[in-house]
């Protein structure tokens, strides 16, 4: 049954709560067996736009579709095929990890091998454990796996790699893009700009509910623009900025290049980051 | 699709829905079992009030002005409060967690369906006083209970008072926070316990008692003692049970948030 139809299509979807509005006219869609990725700061939206997917929210408005399917209407049909990380919880606090897995599993027509599957996420010794006495990262792994043990054509990933250390965070990534090869898409929220580059063939950046960027990692970092940033060793006298601005203006004109933005202001944590490595603390 | 044959090549779909309800009872009624303080409230309350009722009773020459043992009229009593306890207290203190845990959502997103969600809890408390009423008649029977059933009273019984106080347990673990439904429905257990004619018959509450009946506590014991003691069933305390449930559940349909 060959289904044309993109794996996720979000057309002008706003969300508000009370008057604020979570989700802003946002328009995006998912490729089949692909990796993309959500980006964004905290309260950016992700998570409303990936519970509108997952049918836990009703559209305010636009409309989103989920393999072909409505997923508030065609709920029923739809769930079955569709696997769910949530951000945190989503299991008993007694119930041991394997039960748990075996559980999910008991739900689904044809579930993968649980203990492969909590083999391949590094839950063999914690399997008797109770939820609530699992490391952070422990649960992560398990609600992954609980994600995947229907063997789903799509799976939305909340935050999948928050707090795990950095062995479980390349396990993880190696498992998500065995995933792809195998044929099932993954969409997965982060604001882990290293996530984003390393794993996704597709990223759309959003920022208080709206796409302000989308493409592939090379097409979003190649781009038309570069950043300059000067550190100076002293404080400026009140009358620099002017002069500053001035001269930045005078070679721009002479070069025809267009400055987007300039700022002035005191030394950063972010600047000593940058200076001691050559690198940016935050995205 | 195309692509190779992996691990993880999709082949979604969801389980038979009655393996998913059966999946979904034997979970939580293995939950309830291994929970110190649901077991606590499911078996050992149940059992202590049945001993201590029965030779306290027999010590102080307890006079319910019947002609019958007092551990006739106790047992039946004391499997109407284990039917409370369960269906009541210990549904409505696990699934204001579940809200709390997330359980609930996680749960939503799998192709299990809230109808099949909701038989699943029944289920797991049907299973749960199943095994109640066979360590609480057994305890009986040592201390000298000999019923003369009518099944089909005591079953209806169960099933009625099942359906009342179940849905009024979902109603005050939707409405309140967790900590707030763990405290409410213990209190609400007690109070019924000691004045709502579960455990005592009505002539114990003198001209009390007329109110007492229409209580759900009240017409789930005087149910049970009727099915047991005089081997018949109590149709009008069915009725009230009856009504009870529709309340629940209306209340219950309008409030309930399932995250």
């Amino acid at each position: 049954m060959p289904d044309a139809s993109p794996a996720v299509s979000v057309d002008g979807l706003v969300m508000r709560y009370g008057d604020k509005t979570a989700v802003d006219s946002l328009s995006l869609t998912v490729e089949r067996a692909t990796i993309t990725a959500v980006l964004g700061p905290n309260g950016a939206g992700k998570t409303t736009t990936l519970e509108t997917c997952e049918g836990y929210r009703k559209p305010q408005q636009g409309t989103v579709r989920v393999l072909g399917l409505d997923p508030t209407r065609d709920r029923r049909e739809l769930l079955p095929r569709i696997g769910v990380m949530l951000q945190a919880g989503g299991a008993w606090s007694g119930v041991r990890a394997m039960e748990m897995l075996e559980h999910v599993a008991k739900l689904h027509a044809n579930p993968l091998d649980t203990d492969m599957l909590a083999e391949r996420l590094g839950l063999g010794d914690c399997g008797r454990t109770p939820y609530r006495r699992l490391s952070g990262g422990q649960q992560q792994r398990l609600g992954l796996a609980m994600a995947l043990v229907g063997r789903p054509e799509i799976v939305f990933v909340d935050e999948p790699t928050a707090g795990m250390d950095p062995a479980a965070r390349r396990t993880t990534w190696e498992l998500l893009e065995e995933l792809r090869a195998d044929g099932v898409t993954v969409v997965l929220t982060t604001h882990y700009m290293e996530e984003a580059e390393r794993l996704a063939d597709h990223i759309h950046i959003i920022d208080r509910g709206r796409l302000i960027a989308s493409g592939s990692p090379e097409e979003l970092t190649r781009g038309t623009s570069a950043t300059v940033r000067l550190v100076v060793d002293q404080e400026l006298p009140a009358d620099a900025e002017a002069a500053l601005r001035a001269s930045v203006d005078r070679w721009s004109a002479d070069h025809g290049v267009g400055v987007r933005s300039i700022s002035f202001g005191s030394r950063t944590l972010e600047d000593v980051f940058l200076e001691l490595t050559g690198r940016e603390l935050q995205p | 699709m195309t692509g190779r044959q992996g691990t993880f090549t999709p082949i979604p779909g969801a389980a038979p829905l009655w393996r998913q309800v059966l999946a979904q009872a034997r979970m939580e009624s293995r939950l309830m079992l291994r929970n110190g303080e649901q077991l606590l409230l499911a078996v050992v309350i149940p059992v202590i009030v049945l001993i201590g009722g029965v030779t306290a009773g027999e010590h102080l020459s307890l006079d319910l002005e019947t002609a019958h043992p007092l551990v006739d009229i106790f047992t039946p009593g004391v499997i109407a409060l284990a039917v409370m306890s369960t269906s009541f207290t210990s549904l409505a203190i696990a699934t204001g967690f579940e809200r709390r845990y997330g359980v609930i959502k996680r749960l939503g997103a799998s192709p299990l369906p809230r109808s099949g969600l909701l038989a699943g809890k029944v289920g797991a408390l049907l299973l749960v006083q199943l095994l109640q009423v066979i360590v609480i008649g057994g305890v009986g029977q040592l201390l000298g209970w000999t019923p003369e059933p009518e099944v089909l009273g005591v079953a209806l019984a169960i099933a009625f008072g099942t359906a009342a106080f179940a849905s009024l347990g979902l109603f005050v673990a939707g409405v309140f926070r967790a900590e707030a439904t763990l405290a409410v429905a213990n209190l609400i257990y007690l109070l019924l316990l000691a004045g709502g004619a579960v455990v005592l018959p009505l002539g114990a509450y003198g001209a009390f008692g007329d109110i007492v009946r229409w209580l759900p506590s009240g017409a789930l014991g005087e149910a049970m003692r009727t099915a047991f003691i005089d081997g018949e069933v109590a149709w009008r305390d069915l009725g009230v049970l009856a009504v009870w449930a529709v309340v629940g559940t209306t209340l219950t349909a309008r409030t309930f948030k399932w995250e």
